[in-house]
């Protein structure tokens, strides 16, 4: 590693202000720093800081995703399988569907770090690690049968426009990788939803009889909650859906691994799923169509549901950033999941439209909080001022 | 009288490098100095200069807006050199010592027969007034104004920090005699936090405050806050544990002493103990020989690792400070180091595999393990500030230059060292305390004291 130290030190100058190519020093940077832990110590304040950085924080989120983009890959192959009654070993389904993921991660990673490359340049920041979850999400978030182009315009628009336009990692109001989502739902609602985006290979060939490709929360929107696949199946996720979304399992894996390290807020995963029980279940005691009467919990394993209560509500940047206002923030994404999934027959999916909606929230949610919190403490003031 | 108030915020980072509990006396040092740059807002004005002799309590400088408050010589001998920095601004008094050139005798008294303003008179004529802080703010108190109450902390929560059960239990009897005094300052109480079975726990004349908790339990600002918080417009007053012995010795003998114990501790301390020696000392006087041998950078910290301030073998002690600490420089680079498992180095959150070692001590060096970064991560700061306070959106108050929202949001109650956590757990990397000194300073300026 030595030789690599050096080798980075005898190049450094090149890249700094007055070098030859100090027009890539942004671009610099960032490689050296994902190489080497930089050697920076601190000078005011606190002597020593917690191990804990950005860039360990993004991996330990990436980690998380692990599980659903392994389980994902699978059921690509498994799904086309049953489609067009191919037999396959795990490996193979896992295979098939790892290959057809790939390109849409190198697509997501290299425009996405293509544009955060640019415009850190351009503004003479550091390149921040906020993209390296968000390129991942995005793949995770897309039926497999998205063309590659649209995934890079969608990533192109979400990056600039969701993120960069705001100032960057920190700063965006929305999730970025779910503005990449709906960015392609509004547009091309031909290749986001209906029946046949979900498996691999499906438009325009004839799959076996009996299968539709359908997912349950196509069904449970047409009232044919008799179509709807078992609890269990759903749980562990032998259903069509976007690519990272379909196991409950996996995710939760994920959300193990996030509340452990404390990097995930569990307050706001909780409060999510207390919001969508409270709600399925007042739907649940007034039934006037079949979707009200489908049991509450079965939203939890339905859909995009607990990917995004776990990997896209809990976003910091995006959230609440107060600790009341989480709770309140989380509860009413459950509110509106349910809400947007039975009483809006257009969108099957809630979930994506609840979050952002509830982004664009979370800034009034905090307001009120910090409000109620000064007036908290100014009536403390005047009891004991006049004690 | 006496309430257990349990904290459960908080962080205690476990280092090596305790003191051992053991007092070596040093001889009087060569030197000693007195650095105008540890007052806040201190605008001095010279009284000597080089070459005259003083004895111990005469007085170098004054404040310019507070001319009462004087500053005097800790020890007695010649004033060799006043040492300038930029645009002049003065940084330290250097005195060769001399033990013949004596004292100044005061007044010596016992404090329960003076009335108030002959305490305060006493106190700002011979120095030990400078010790006396207050808040909001945590800058020296002004002798014109009444507290509703002085608060001291009798332990230290922080980091490797002296523990003043230790250092203090035969001085008791002074103790009380520098508390007595203080009672006579305020027409409400002189509150004291201690720790359960605390030799403190027998002092009269006080509200006797148990607290339980980790870091920062013992900061005196967060004992306020849970006693009786701060409001607009009350002033109370605070002083560190081990300055009320001044206060008792001068009342006791008539004479300053500023005599005071210093832990020397860090994982870079061969035999990590604690040191008597006078305050404003020089650093070398404490630590020449004592730290391990190393090729690698050392950081010579005067105070805790949390709030010190970075010092080198050429300086003094700092006027407040109790504890020398020396850790590694850490100056190198990590390869790769944010993927690495690392199971040696301590993480507040679960991210790296030391959780695994729970109850180890660490080495930690003074690299900041990482690049600063917007405030990505919420909901860390909270953790660890045992007040009724939301760290977050006061820090943004602060940055906002909003002084209608910082007031409202807490800024009278909080010094740099009750955020000092903040600063450490944050994965961003943002100089808390330097924000939380920024925002007082403006408060300042903008509404005078």
């Amino acid at each position: 590693m030595k030789s690599l130290r050096n080798f980075l030190d005898k190049k450094k100058p090149l890249f700094q202000p007055g070098g030859k190519l100090s027009k890539f020093g942004s671009t610099f940077g960032a490689f050296e720093t994902f190489l080497f832990t930089p050697n920076h110590t601190s000078k005011s304040g606190s002597h020593i800081h917690d191990t804990i950085d950005l860039k360990r924080t993004m991996t330990v989120v990436i980690i998380a995703l692990l599980p659903t983009l392994l389980f994902g890959s699978w059921n690509i192959g498994y799904q086309n399988g049953l489609a067009f009654g191919v037999e396959r070993s795990i490996i193979e389904n896992f295979i098939f569907g790892f290959l057809k993921v790939l390109p849409i991660m190198i697509v997501s990673y290299g425009v996405g770090l293509g544009i955060e490359f640019i415009v850190a340049q351009i503004r003479g920041h550091e390149v921040n690690e906020g993209f390296l979850v968000t390129g991942i999400l995005i793949p995770l978030i897309m039926p497999v049968n998205i063309p590659l182009w649209m995934v890079a315009l969608a990533t192109a628009f979400a990056v600039i426009f969701g993120k960069e336009i705001f100032g960057g990692t920190g700063y965006n109001v929305m999730n970025v990788a779910l503005i990449a989502r709906a960015f392609l739902f509004f547009a091309y609602p031909g290749e986001m939803s209906g029946d046949l985006v979900w498996v691999y290979d499906l438009a325009g060939n004839k799959p076996v009889d009996g299968f539709s490709g359908a997912t349950p929360l196509a069904y449970a929107a047409q009232n044919a909650s008799s179509e709807i696949a078992s609890f269990k199946d759903m749980f562990l996720g032998f259903i069509p859906g976007s690519i990272g979304e379909t196991s409950t399992l996996a995710v939760l894996i994920g959300a193990a691994v996030l509340i452990f390290t404390g990097i995930g807020s569990w307050k706001i995963m909780l409060a999510t799923v207390l919001g969508t029980l409270l709600m399925g279940g007042i739907c649940n005691l007034f039934p006037a169509n079949e979707y009200m009467s489908i049991p509450a919990y079965t939203h939890l394993v339905m859909g995009g549901f607990a990917f995004g209560a776990v990997f896209m509500a809990t976003d910091p940047v995006t959230a609440s950033s107060t600790e009341k206002g989480k709770w309140i923030y989380g509860f009413m994404i459950g509110i509106l999941v349910v809400l947007i999934r039975i009483f809006n027959p257009a969108y099957p999916e809630g979930m994506m439209l609840a979050i952002l909606l509830m982004n664009v929230w979370a800034p009034l949610i905090d307001y009120f909080v910090i409000e109620s919190h000064i007036k908290r403490r100014l009536k403390r003031a005047k009891i004991k001022g006049n004690a | 009288m006496s309430e257990t108030i349990k904290l459960r915020k908080g962080l205690n980072i476990k280092l090596q490098g305790g003191a051992k509990p053991e007092v070596e006396t040093l001889p009087l040092p060569f030197k000693v100095a007195l650095k105008p740059t540890d007052f806040q807002g201190l605008t001095p004005k010279l009284k000597v200069k080089a070459d005259d002799l003083v004895k111990a309590g005469d007085a170098l400088f004054f404040d310019k807006y507070h001319p009462e408050i004087q500053y005097t010589a800790p020890v007695g001998g010649k004033v060799v050199s006043v040492n300038r920095g930029e645009r002049r601004k003065i940084l330290e008094i250097v005195i060769e010592t001399d033990a013949k050139a004596g004292s100044v005798e005061f007044k010596k008294a016992d404090p329960k027969t003076l009335s108030g303003d002959e305490v305060k008179e006493l106190l700002l004529h011979s120095g030990m007034w400078p010790f006396i802080k207050r808040r909001p703010y945590g800058v020296i108190a002004s002798p014109s104004e009444k507290p509703l109450s002085i608060y001291i902390s009798t332990f230290d929560t922080a980091p490797l920090a002296p523990d003043y059960n230790f250092v203090m239990k035969d001085q008791m009897g002074t103790f009380q005699t520098g508390i007595d005094a203080l009672t006579r300052l305020t027409d409400g109480k002189v509150y004291l936090g201690i720790v359960p079975d605390s030799a403190f726990a027998k002092i009269k004349n006080v509200v006797i405050n148990t607290f339980s908790g980790p870091h920062p339990a013992g900061n005196v600002g967060v004992q306020i806050a849970n006693i009786r918080p701060i409001n607009k417009g009350e002033v109370v007053w605070t002083i560190n544990v081990q300055d009320v012995l001044f206060i008792g010795r001068l009342f006791e003998t008539g004479k300053v002493d500023f005599t005071k114990v210093f832990a020397l501790t860090g994982s870079e301390v061969e035999n990590p103990k604690y040191y008597k020696t006078v305050a404003g000392a020089p650093v070398a006087s404490i630590i020449t020989g004592k730290l391990k041998k190393s090729e690698n950078k050392q950081r010579i910290i005067s105070g805790n690792v949390l709030t010190g301030t970075k010092v080198s073998n050429q300086c003094y002690l700092g006027y407040y400070d109790s504890q020398v600490t020396v850790i590694p420089e850490g100056d190198n680079y990590e390869f790769l180091g944010w993927a690495m498992p690392r199971f040696n180095r301590f993480s507040f959150s679960h991210a790296y595999f030391s959780w695994l070692n729970k109850g180890k001590s660490y080495v930690a060096d003074a690299n900041l393990n990482g690049e600063e970064r917007a405030f990505v991560v919420t909901g860390q700061y909270e953790k660890v500030v045992p007040m009724d306070i939301l760290p977050v959106h006061l820090l943004k108050a602060i940055i906002a230059d909003d002084i209608d929202k910082m007031e409202q949001l807490g800024i009278y109650e909080v010094v740099e060292e009750d955020m000092a956590l903040c600063e450490f757990v944050c994965t961003s990397k943002i100089e808390v305390q330097k924000l939380v000194r920024k925002g007082i300073n403006l408060m300042i300026k903008e509404m005078g004291n």
